[in-house]
């Protein structure tokens, strides 16, 4: 095949919207979305302070299979407010997660996965926002219990904040290149240390700290994919099989802590300094 | 931010509705739903002040000579131009058409 058909005739992944990628990952006629937006549960805050809402608060809840696993998908709109989570769509997000906890109770094994595209709390709902997120934390501390929670990153927003946190707490965690995964964002990152230390439009060092690739070769996360909805599908599909994992990586504190004390903070950090630190065995 | 209000003499009501776009940078969301017969009602939630004379100039040149479907329609805007208000509208109007 020539490159411009091999172009041709892929499917980005990280070009879809929320809507669209929910909808490519479950089966084909089982996408059955819950608060749809002709429902219009909108952030009644943005409003207030003279911000445009969208009709779905930038949270899609899907409800599906996905090679016939019964699965529940939420997924971010990183176009909308930076995919921000405010009450409302927290909220979704959370009460999804708890009414699949609840499935599985009920002897539905309900699996869940989050499509993450997000700066983190939408700063216009501060601690509603903040409350909400913490909700989303316990959610899928209990539904990980019963049935996998498969975080995706896929990109180009990546995922920061109290919501990094979410897909550290994920069972597993499937990335791309283009993805970035951090708690603070690197203009956070650049006021707070200067931009001597951490120059936020100096791409390639962004991503060559925070980016997929280094997150995957420092076994933050679990899965490296392509930009490609067929090969996403795939490994979403196969992490689902693989049931809950032996031990969380979130579970696993004390060897994260163990590899840091071993850090040497005299000399500046590289991205190979943190992948010889990190790479331990595998989980 | 601004919120207006258009309408539109209008057909019957379709019997879709339709969603498109994004409230993004330089996009809009169009929720297109059945409205009453005869009437096209529009409202419009933009983040650009200022700006009814264009959306009424808009409107009227795509209905002009044709009498549209009776829709509700709302729309989320954030900063879209003129071209890409028109591409979201036509899209939302063919896919009504498809259901």
């Amino acid at each position: 095949m020539t490159d411009s058909a091999a172009l041709l005739n892929k499917h980005s992944f990280v070009e879809l919207g929320a809507r669209q990628r929910a909808k490519a990952l479950l089966d084909d006629g089982t996408f059955r979305e819950l608060l749809d937006p002709f429902q219009r549960i909108m952030s009644p805050w943005l409003l207030r302070q003279g911000v445009v809402p969208q009709s779905d608060d930038g949270v899609v809840i899907a409800k599906g299979s996905l090679d016939g696993l019964p699965v529940v998908i939420a997924a971010i709109e990183g176009a909308f407010q930076g995919g921000s989570l405010g009450e409302v769509g927290g909220a979704k997000i959370a009460g999804a997660l708890e009414l699949a906890a609840e499935d599985n109770r009920n002897g539905i094994p309900t699996r869940a996965v989050l499509l993450l595209e997000t700066g983190g709390v939408r700063l216009q709902e501060a601690n509603l926002g903040l409350a909400a997120i913490a909700e989303i934390h316990s959610a899928i501390v209990d539904l990980r219990q019963y049935q996998p929670v498969v975080g995706v990153v896929a990109g180009s927003v990546g995922c920061f904040g109290g919501m990094s946190i979410a897909a550290g707490l994920c069972s597993y965690l499937l990335v791309t290149q283009e993805a970035r995964l951090g708690l603070n964002g690197p203009q956070v990152i650049e006021q707070e240390a200067g931009i001597d230390e951490y120059d936020s439009r100096d791409r390639p060092f962004i991503w060559s700290l925070t980016g997929g690739e280094q997150r995957f070769a420092t076994a933050l996360v679990d899965r490296y994919a392509a930009d490609d909805v067929t090969q996403i599908r795939q490994q979403v599909s196969q992490l689902l099989h693989l049931g809950v994992p032996a031990q969380h990586r979130s579970g696993q504190a004390e060897l994260f802590l163990q590899r840091l004390a071993r850090l040497d903070t005299d000399v500046q950090i590289e991205p190979t300094t943190v992948r010889q630190l990190y790479q331990g065995e595998r989980p | 931010m601004e919120t207006l209000s258009f309408e539109f003499p209008a057909g019957q009501p379709p019997r879709g509705r339709a969603l498109v776009g994004c409230v993004g940078s330089g996009d809009l969301e169009v929720l297109i739903e059945p409205g009453l017969a005869g009437k096209l009602s529009i409202r419009v939630q933009t983040s650009v002040n200022g700006s009814e004379q264009r959306w009424q100039h808009l409107f009227a040149r795509m209905f002009d000579g044709q009498t549209p479907p009776a829709l509700s329609i709302d729309i989320h805007d954030f900063g879209a131009t003129p071209g890409v208000v028109r591409l979201r509208l036509e899209q939302g109007f063919e896919e009504i058409g498809h259901d």
